[in-house]
């Protein structure tokens, strides 16, 4: 029997097994609507912005090992999801976008709502289809899958144009895809895998750098293993966060622009360092020159070779799906019984407790104005560390990433790659959908809550009870501390001189909202507002307008070349010191 | 450094500009650009000639490997390999200059194609040298338009690209 393509459409997204579809409606996508409509499989998402759709599928994505999939409409439809898009592109998450397209014979008429969406999306996509003719249909939305979910994961766009939701044709989805240009690689190269072995038996001071790839690929478990093993120092990236438990002694904090001192001295003076899903980006390792001056051997384990020795000189590249070649290095560890030097690895981790000493994550607190850092310590506390937290773009995300221990994976969702303001509401609705039992909260800034706002609308339609934690401090934060380090303290227009009643701007959405403007309400406000389970509670905390992210490394200085906390600024600290006992050296 | 790639590519709409625009969007450069379906018709061969370092050309061959479309790519500088430009030259061609144009064609095996009172038009194939060789060769003031390819290469001997 034949259906229409709109029919085939929800089909195939059932056969998927999707559970929410995120979108809004409009003239191009009504077919597809009309289909939804007559059929009860997955849910459909009202969001009330489409780059909304595309950051809650997203984090729909990011919170659980299932797909987003968001709808939008063709035109202005599909140009607001770009953002959304890009930003999943630049983290690698698996999503599928629909979009809908003009009728075929008026494709390139410059018609009502016409844009050309496959040119659009096309430098932000892992790929994209326009489809021409309903037979390819089907076949088309199991290729969208397969490539989103496979090799590295991104997101996917299928532009459908509406006469093609019309047409009908016999629904004949496709068990399995093969496309003889698209092979990822699973497997590490066998000797690739042995040399990482060796040099870790070789190493005097090891250290384990871990990024997003290790969440995406699921290995959180072999990273552990690993490094519990190997008993090295291990750092994660801001998209790493929780694929080493935040709060175990191995675990040297965050490392790059803003890490601890203790990671990015460890980074800047290892002799071997084992990336795992980690491409060491600008914001980890600041300038190349500087950190390729030290003496080093690099192994990097990436699913996409591209990654691989794109900024610093790679020893041993192993490409291949992480968790399988962790699995497969571990294997080889324990045969071997390969361990570093232990008397090598005890000078190398009197050396980290040195630079720990000084707490680069000290702030001064206060009686009277809340410090944000001390928010996410409350928040950490109140929460139990189980929290889902989705943050925005600034310093509250900074703050977030350096004080609350994420233990484990797909808990901090935020965006790391592209930075999108605007972010942490709609990801906070995704996440909360994805996980229906847990406490979702969305740690803002008063710059970035409002990029999206009118998605608070959208967790009263559908009951998401997310906590906002707004870090109000009357400034775009990080633009502000930028204009202190780089432009004479001349705050350009980093001052939001007109910022609404957050608690009215809740209870005029139907939510509950809360000032806090007290240290000491801190965690009673924290505490009560977790307690009411049903209800999104926007909790404005009014906070230290003045205070900065600290540590700090300045574009195009080194990792040991930090801008510090002022207590740590008169500190007699400990350099690093290559003739401690690490036995035969470098 | 010049280097001269090879890129088999599924022959679907759009493949041409995803390739195009991953040179524009990570700011490498495309000195010449040729495509055509190859004896397989559901695929094509692109010849992109293109410089940089060692590194960059690296980035740029992992980086087309990525594009889903993209089934093959090599390097063809890594070996022997040959290549062809073909260019067609229209030149003035009247009085005395008319003997010496239908000269220089034949020196460098150029066929004269299409010929009028006051012009030839000269089919030439070749590397990009030879080519760039008649234009210096010739009066200036003589040269009425050029148009030229960008180079076809291919592997010499038993080296192939094939799927």
């Amino acid at each position: 029997m034949e259906i229409s393509g709109a029919e085939i459409l929800a089909r195939c997204l059932a056969e998927e097994n999707v559970e929410f579809v995120f979108g809004y409606p409009g003239g191009a996508v009504l077919e597809i609507y009309d289909a939804i409509f007559k059929q009860n499989k997955f849910k459909h998402v009202l969001v009330r912005h489409e780059q909304a759709a595309v950051h809650a599928a997203d984090a729909y994505s990011r919170s659980s090992e299932k797909i987003g999939v968001a709808l939008v409409t063709s035109g202005p439809g599909a140009t607001n999801a770009i953002t959304g898009i890009a930003t999943a592109f630049m983290d690698s998450i698996p999503m599928v976008v629909i979009s809908g397209q003009v009728g075929t014979p008026m494709i390139g008429s410059d018609a009502f709502q016409e844009v050309d969406m496959v040119g659009c999306s096309r430098p932000v996509v892992k790929h994209n289809f326009l489809v021409k003719d309903v037979k390819d249909l089907a076949a088309t939305v199991k290729k969208a899958f397969h490539i989103a979910t496979t090799g590295r994961p991104g997101p996917v766009v299928i532009d459908v144009p509406k006469d093609v939701t019309q047409a009908k044709a016999v629904f004949d989805y496709p068990k399995s895809v093969s496309i003889r240009s698209y092979n990822p690689p699973v497997k590490g190269h066998p000797g690739q895998i042995k040399k990482a072995a060796t040099l870790l038996e070789q190493a005097k001071r090891p250290f384990i750098y871990v990024g997003g790839g290790a969440i995406l690929g699921n290995a959180a478990a072999e990273v552990t293993e690993l490094v519990r093993m190997l008993n090295v120092p291990c750092t994660n990236t801001l998209m790493g966060l929780g694929a080493y438990p935040g709060s175990d002694p191995l675990f040297v904090g965050m490392l790059g622009m803003h890490g601890t001192y203790e990671a990015n001295m460890a980074m800047q003076y290892a002799d071997t360092i084992i990336a795992i899903g980690a491409r060491f980006d600008d914001r980890v390792i600041s300038s190349p020159a500087h950190f390729a001056s030290q003496a080093k051997k690099i192994v990097q384990i990436d699913i996409d070779p591209s990654s691989i020795a794109k900024r610093v000189k790679v020893d041993v590249p192993i490409v291949g799906d992480v968790k399988d070649v962790l699995k497969d290095l571990i294997a080889i560890l324990k045969e071997a019984n390969i361990r570093p030097s232990e008397k090598a690895l005890n000078a190398w981790w009197d050396q980290i407790n040195d630079w720990r000493k000084p707490n680069s994550l000290w702030y001064a607190q206060d009686d009277e104005i809340i410090q944000p850092q001390f928010v996410m310590q409350k928040l950490f506390e109140v929460t139990g560390g189980n929290a889902i937290i989705t943050s925005d773009v600034g310093q509250h995300q900074m703050f977030t990433a350096q004080y609350y221990q994420f233990n484990r994976p797909r808990q901090w969702i935020n965006s790391g790659g592209l930075g999108t303001m605007g972010f942490g509401l709609p990801a906070a609705m995704g996440a909360q959908l994805a996980n229906p039992y847990a406490d979702v909260a969305c740690i803002t800034g008063d710059g970035s809550i409002q990029m999206n706002i009118q998605e608070l609308s959208t967790c009263k339609q559908y009951h998401t009870p997310v906590k906002i934690i707004n870090l109000n401090n009357g400034y775009l934060g990080m633009v502000r501390q930028w204009q202190e380090f780089f432009y004479g303290t001349r705050y350009s227009e980093s001052y939001v001189d007109a910022l609404p009643d957050f608690v009215k701007l809740a209870e005029a959405y139907g939510h509950v909202g809360m000032q806090i403007t007290k240290p000491a309400d801190v965690e009673p406000a924290l505490r009560e507002a977790f307690a009411m389970k049903e209800r999104l509670v926007f909790m404005d905390f009014l906070t230290n307008p003045k205070a900065n992210v600290f540590p700090m490394i300045q574009n195009g200085k080194g990792l040991n070349q930090m801008d510090l906390p002022p207590h740590m600024q008169n500190m007699q600290l400990t350099p690093f010191e290559n003739n401690r006992d690490y036995g035969n050296l470098c | 450094m010049r280097h001269i790639l090879s890129v088999l590519i599924e022959n679907e709409a759009g493949a041409l500009s995803r390739v195009t625009g991953l040179f524009s969007a990570r700011g490498y450069n495309i000195d010449s650009l040729t495509v055509q379906t190859t004896e397989d018709p559901t695929m094509s061969r692109m010849t992109i000639v293109t410089h940089g370092s060692e590194d960059v050309i690296e980035q740029i061959t992992k980086q087309l490997n990525k594009l889903i479309e993209v089934v093959k790519v090599i390097d063809l500088n890594e070996a022997d390999h040959i290549e062809r430009e073909l260019m067609l030259i229209k030149v003035r061609a009247t009085g005395k200059d008319r003997d010496e144009m239908k000269r220089m064609a034949d020196i460098f095996r150029g066929r004269i194609i299409d010929v009028t009172e006051k012009s030839y038009t000269i089919e030439l194939t070749g590397p990009g040298e030879k080519l760039d060789a008649f234009i210096k060769a010739l009066d200036q003031a003589a040269i009425l338009e050029t148009v030229r390819t960008g180079a076809s290469g291919i592997g010499r001997g038993e080296r192939i690209l094939k799927l």
